[in-house]
């Protein structure tokens, strides 16, 4: 089964990159849970975001994420797992989990 | 009502929670499980009027409910393509196993309560998922207790299990690493369960009084499922001593009786015996954990044969390691209070009055209740009579409503 | 550039069994068509915004919670990451994806991925 994994926190923590430490963190994370991890990546800031809306065949397109938030996605990894409880296990070990908060929600199986 | 119907009844509410938990083992689904035991219910009532009540009920519904799955198996197996067939056959045959269902049901229901009691579901889901699986209430029952129409109600369980299916919750006993927190997590759900039927916040005392007994029966399923457990003991303890005080805490009239005015010869002196030796049995354990320590404070209300006999240095003490291991500001009002009836009013009055300084208590009813009274037992009349009124004005609850308006008026005669 | 496209639609709509044909096949087409041009790196549909669990972890503490992270008007329900050459081709392919029923609410959001130094844990 998998889950996909969202990161959120204030980005402003990244306004100047990141630092190394964490960034090792990261490295190290994805090092260790390699076998489960099928992908994963960050995103640019919610400053370069665009939100699409078709209505009657009309594409309207906004600045800015679709809602603004006090902690915003930064990043996501999909995992393998089995259960909800190892999930939260293996995303309890990504550093933003400390600073932000991390959301896990279950693939979509069509059956 | 009819004999038959009856033994239905009662073989729901004492044994369903078993029941389902077997076959959610094998069925690996809530609502399937569900149907099954719904379904088997329905035909105990056909069969057991025709046929009269079988020797063991309990494993008539099981088995029923068993061959219910059987079928249920079956009935997807034809709708779905060849290529499922494999998984069907499968699962058929884990439900089809007598052993497989006859292992011992210790074990599921304790899985059970872990599953229904998980943080990933929100806590008033948890609460109504236990009631419903484990308790043996029925949905309008649970609504009714909770004042929410039957509809929310059924929402919230619906929502639930299809998390707990499509999350994969899983149906098992935490690991070793996990067990303790999780298991604080089932002793906080089965005491707000209680307390919601305790403090009788407003609604029906019928109801109430279901949701205190069905607390304590799945408290004392906790303790026998973790008997190695000094707070699983104490929480069945707390609750224990609690209700034993149920006919004395309110009048003929319905008005609400303080524990220093209640008739103690209306305590229920089993459930106290009951409760004063848990609570022994888990202090002889390591160290105190917050139910034990709660359990110990109303073992020691139990224990005092009059109010004045009330051994209130020893509370202020349990009160005092309570602040210093779970301090909040409930059980600094607690401690405040124990201290003003050991050592003097006036150094309670001092505490509970530095306490209202913060501003976290001035919303709560029983903070002004608590200063009034002290001021009360003082004689500064018009003082209390401030403080009860500013209670009053923060208070729902009809039964606390009609308590303070009578101290009020006590006091109105007094301060004039 | 990779871009991550967001989808965000009301789950609490009831669609018609021919509207969720409509929308699968209009998935179908962005799904084939993509492929067939190489660009698609990964799409995925998310079951409902009840079914999410928020982990923290406070002083060494991991706090498990009933999810979403935040209540929106419309939820996530699924995502898709494109090769695009730029944000307009992008913005094109957003506009192709099924956001729930005919002339219903809803809206993708589109964020470029960012480059890291060295592939922080590991690429999609």
């Amino acid at each position: 089964m998998q889950y996909l994994v969202l990161i959120y926190e204030d980005e402003k923590r990244f306004a100047n990159g990141f630092s190394e430490s964490e960034f090792a963190e990261y490295g190290a994370f994805g090092k260790t849970n390699a076998g489960v991890i099928k992908s994963g990546n960050a995103l640019q800031p919610t400053g370069t975001a665009k939100t699409v809306r078709v209505r009657d065949s009309k594409t309207l397109t906004t600045d800015g994420p679709f809602a603004e938030t006090k902690e915003q996605l930064g990043g996501f990894y999909l995992l393998e797992a089995t259960s909800i409880d190892e999930a939260a296990s293996i995303a309890s070990a990504i550093p933003a989990a400390r600073y932000g908060s991390v959301e896990v929600r279950p693939i979509m199986v069509f059956s | 009502m009819d004999d038959h119907h009856a033994t239905v009844e009662s073989v729901f509410r004492n044994e369903s929670g078993r029941i389902i938990a077997g076959l959610i083992r094998v069925s690996h689904s809530f609502d399937l499980a569900e149907e099954a035991m719904q379904d088997a219910f329905a035909a105990a009532v056909v069969s057991w009027r025709a046929e009269g009540v079988p020797a063991n009920p309990a494993a008539w519904i099981t088995a029923t409910a068993r061959r219910k799955l059987i079928d249920y198996a079956r009935r997807e197996q034809t709708r779905r393509n060849k290529e499922d067939q494999l998984l069907y056959e499968y699962a058929l045959r884990s439900i089809a196993s007598e052993e497989e269902m006859s292992r011992p049901f210790e074990d599921d229901r304790l899985r059970l309560i872990f599953t229904c009691c998980h943080p990933a579901i929100n806590k008033e889901a948890q609460i109504a998922l236990t009631l419903r699986t484990l308790g043996g209430l029925t949905t309008p029952e649970i609504a009714r207790a909770f004042l929410l129409p039957e509809s929310t109600l059924a929402q919230r369980l619906v929502r639930a299990q299809r998390k707990i299916q499509q999350a994969r919750i899983p149906y098992e006993v935490p690991a070793p690493d996990r067990l303790p927190e999780r298991l604080s997590a089932v002793q906080a759900v089965l005491y707000l369960i209680f307390n919601e039927g305790y403090s009788a916040s407003s609604g029906d005392n019928l109801v109430r009084r279901e949701l205190c007994a069905e607390a304590i029966r799945l408290a004392r399923t906790l303790t026998e499922l973790t008997p190695d457990n000094p707070e699983s003991m104490a929480l069945l303890a707390l609750m224990l001593l609690h209700d034993s005080r149920r006919d004395a805490r309110s009048s003929r009239d319905g008005q609400l009786v303080t524990l220093e005015e209640q008739d103690r010869s209306l305590w229920h002196l089993d459930q106290i015996a009951e409760g004063t030796q848990l609570v022994e049995r888990a202090l002889g354990r390591r160290s105190a954990g917050p139910y034990q320590l709660q359990a110990a404070i109303a073992a020691v209300h139990a224990e005092a044969r009059t109010a004045a006999e009330t051994d209130w240095k020893q509370i202020a003490a349990l009160y005092g390691i309570l602040n210093a291991s779970q301090g909040s500001p409930i059980v600094s009002l607690n401690h405040a209070v124990a201290i003003a009836m050991s050592e003097s009013l006036e150094r309670g009055l001092a505490l509970i009055d530095s306490l209202g300084s913060s501003g976290e208590l001035d919303s709560y009813h029983l903070y002004h209740a608590a200063r009034a009274d002290l001021l009360r037992r003082m004689g500064r009349y018009r003082e209390a009579l401030e403080s009860y009124n500013h209670g009053l004005a923060l208070t729902t609850n009809a039964v606390e409503l009609r308590y303070l308006h009578r101290r009020i008026s006590e006091l109105d005669v007094l301060a004039s | 550039m990779r871009y991550m496209m967001l989808i965000y639609s009301q789950e609490n709509e009831t669609a018609t069994p021919e509207q969720m044909s409509a929308i699968f096949a209009a998935h179908r087409a962005v799904l084939d068509e993509t492929q067939h041009r190489g660009i698609l790196r990964a799409a995925d549909p998310l079951e409902a915004s009840a079914t999410a669990t928020i982990v923290r972890v406070q002083e060494g503490e991991v706090l498990v919670t009933d999810g979403p992270f935040a209540e929106t008007k419309e939820q996530l329900a699924g995502y898709y990451i494109l090769d695009c050459e730029d944000l307009d081709e992008a913005l094109a392919w957003a506009a192709k994806i099924p956001t729930g029923c005919a002339g219903a609410a809803g809206c993708v959001e589109v964020r470029p991925i960012r480059q890291m130094p060295t592939r922080v844990p590991v690429n999609g």
